[in-house]
């Protein structure tokens, strides 16, 4: 693209698509603008006129927001730790060679092709629901009290089910990048002295760190979302105990049938996920460069 | 010290007998290198030493030890890769540290070791680069570096020159024997180019398929070579091999004669001149002589003979080896 009518030629044939994604982002984020500055309440639809911030003070003041806040960071970094800890522990293991090795490298991917609220309900009902459950008879059956999952520890329960399903995720990607690590490299430092766990940690994990970061960022974008699961098993409860940033919203938007408040909700969001992009970005962003 | 023997070291790759069964003694201090077509099992048996493989049975020892089931840290020996096999992600000077930090010496020590192995090879201006940012010419010295820092009884080089230009090539080959001279240390080293071997070796070992041809100093392997296969694989351009009645009158089943070693001029073999190649020091001459098949006959580098010119040939009678029809040398 060197003179200045092919570069001119590139933008207009590119300008299509870019206009089309830019309406694509603008639309629902301006409409949302919108609506978190106006009173718009379906329940009463004669009401309507401009909120100011007043929908932005009623979701700040609620007693759950800071709460909902730091249920929804401590399932984006509780996920996190288990899914990049226990994927690499998994990719190492499914990276030696053992008989049968296809269908269990099929078998460990299979949790990420089943629906967030399949996964959910299979959890709840047929492993932790405290009658039915699998754990529960296994605790019954060596004389202990059932432990009641959801009802006791709620928030742990859904970072444990929201991490079998992403689990699967990292370790694919961190499999394929431990494939990538050169064989004689680990044989360097094997003449070089190193033992098993000098090898992971100076050799094979600094491979991993691109991988790693590649994980933490893709998942921490699905993350910040997570609703089904929460909606399938605990409801948010019990009380507000596991009520995340995005069921809050939900709360408004569907149970209180509040369009403003929502909305002002999404917004809020929105905002705190930039808040940890930005943080990722400034942290691990140099993990990417070539 | 540094005394590597194998005694009836077989290697198997499942079903695949890659490695038959090998006898070999290396002496302390030696610069042994081994030649051989590619995949006839160089680097298996570098490995193999090294311990990165395990041999299906034999037994090798080094320095009187049996070291036969020992992994590869406890063996003493430095490899140097074909790719070099530097760390990426860390610096020159950390790579060249790495078996030092994992053999537990204080950093004051590593980084005099650092500071001494960067004057020999001279990489002092590059300690804080990283090997991407290093010519081909520069990571092979960081590996031959980061080999020598640990001060072992042997260093394994596996066609460590192979990425190389040929220029850089014949100045990294220099260094390597300037190395060896320096630290009297033994080194085994892998390589195809049969002008590596002559030039560095005090010993080459010719491989086929797994087995040793022949063992030898680089002047033995020329002037005497066992078989038909040594004989066609060392010396360059290639020896002249004929069968046939020529071969029959010298008692023979094949007979063969280097370039180098045929005079022109006079003589009772005659032949038409096709290709010449004048590389300035000599002339490479392919001659299709009658009832012997095509030879090739160096000339002076002067020399003023074309493509079409007929020309008398004879080759010089102490010169000719004979070899019997299962390719053994006869004496
Ligand atoms: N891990 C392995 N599994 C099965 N066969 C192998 C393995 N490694 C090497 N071989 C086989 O052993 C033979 C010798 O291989 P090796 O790498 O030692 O050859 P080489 O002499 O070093 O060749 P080159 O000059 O091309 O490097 C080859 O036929 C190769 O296919
Ligand atoms: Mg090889």
């Amino acid at each position: 693209m060197a003179t200045q009518s092919s570069r001119l030629a590139a933008r207009l044939t590119l300008a299509p698509s870019v206009i089309v994604l830019f309406i694509w982002m603008i639309v629902p984020l301006a409409l949302t603008i919108w609506f978190s500055f106006r009173i718009y309440r379906l329940l009463s639809p004669d009401r309507t006129g401009w909120a100011g911030f007043r929908n932005y003070v009623w979701f700040v003041n609620s007693p759950d927001f800071w709460l909902a806040i730091s249920n929804t960071l401590l399932l984006v970094g509780g996920v996190l730790a288990i899914t990049i800890v226990f994927g690499v522990l998994i990719a190492l293991l499914i990276d030696q060679p053992v008989w049968g090795q296809g269908p269990l490298r099929i078998l460990v991917i299979s949790p990420f092709f089943v629906m967030p609220p399949v996964a959910a309900s299979i959890w709840e009902n047929l492993f932790m629901h405290p009658q039915n459950g699998m754990l529960a008879s296994l605790a019954l059956g060596v004389g202990l009290q059932p432990i009641l999952f959801l009802e006791n520890y709620p928030m742990s329960s859904v970072i444990f089910i929201v991490s079998w399903e992403w689990l699967p995720f990292a370790t694919l990607i961190l499999l394929t990048a431990l494939q990538s690590l050169s064989s004689e490299q680990i044989e360097a430092a094997e003449m070089d002295g190193a033992g098993a766990l000098s090898r992971f940690r100076y050799i094979v994990l600094p491979h991993l760190t691109r991988a790693i970061t590649v994980v933490i960022l893709i998942q921490t974008i699905f993350l910040l979302g997570i609703f089904g699961e929460i909606f399938t098993t605990t409801q948010g409860g019990p009380g507000s105990a596991s009520t995340t940033l995005p069921y809050m919203i939900y709360k408004q938007a569907v149970i209180a049938k509040d369009i403003g408040r929502a909305a002002a909700g999404g917004i809020i969001a929105v905002i705190l996920a930039n808040i940890v992009a930005f943080f990722l970005m400034r942290s691990m962003g140099k993990n990417l460069d070539v | 010290m540094g005394k590597i023997t194998l005694k009836s070291v077989r290697k198997a790759f499942g079903e695949v007998d890659v490695i038959p069964g090998i006898d070999l003694g290396i002496e302390d201090g030696e610069f042994v290198v081994f030649v051989g077509p590619s995949g006839c099992g160089k680097s298996t048996l570098l490995r193999l030493i090294a311990g990165l493989e395990d041999v299906t049975s034999g037994t090798i020892t080094i320095d009187g030890k049996d070291m036969t089931e020992l992994p590869p840290a406890q063996r003493g020996l430095a490899m140097v890769f074909q790719s070099y096999a530097l760390y990426p992600h860390m610096s020159v000077r950390k790579n060249i540290a790495f078996p030092l930090k994992m053999a537990g010496v204080s950093p004051e020590e590593q980084e005099r070791k650092v500071q001494a192995a960067a004057k020999v090879l001279n990489l002092g201006d590059y300690l804080d680069r990283r090997p991407g940012q290093l010519s081909g010419g520069q990571r092979q010295r960081v590996a031959i570096g980061r080999a020598i820092v640990r001060e072992p009884k042997a260093f394994l080089f596996d066609e460590p020159l192979s990425n190389l230009d040929a220029a850089l090539r014949v100045s990294m080959r220099q260094e390597i024997s300037e190395l060896h001279q320096n630290l009297k240390t033994t080194m085994i080293y892998v390589t195809h180019d049969q002008v590596e071997a002559m030039t560095m070796a005090d010993k080459i070992v010719v491989l086929n398929a797994g087995r040793i041809e022949q063992v030898g100093s680089p002047m033995e392997l020329y002037r005497s070579p066992a078989n038909l296969f040594v004989a066609g694989f060392i010396g360059s351009p290639k020896m002249n091999l004929i069968e046939g009645a020529e071969a029959a009158r010298h008692g023979a089943a094949t007979i063969g004669i280097r370039p180098e070693h045929i005079d022109i001029g006079r003589g009772d073999w005659h032949g038409v001149v096709g290709l010449s190649e004048h590389l300035g020091s000599d002339t490479f001459l392919k001659v299709m002589a009658d009832g012997l098949g095509t030879l090739t006959v160096r000339a002076d580098g002067e020399v003023s003979i074309k493509a079409g010119d007929r020309i008398r040939m004879s080759p010089q009678p102490d010169k000719i080896h004979r070899f019997d029809k299962d390719g053994k040398a006869l004496a």
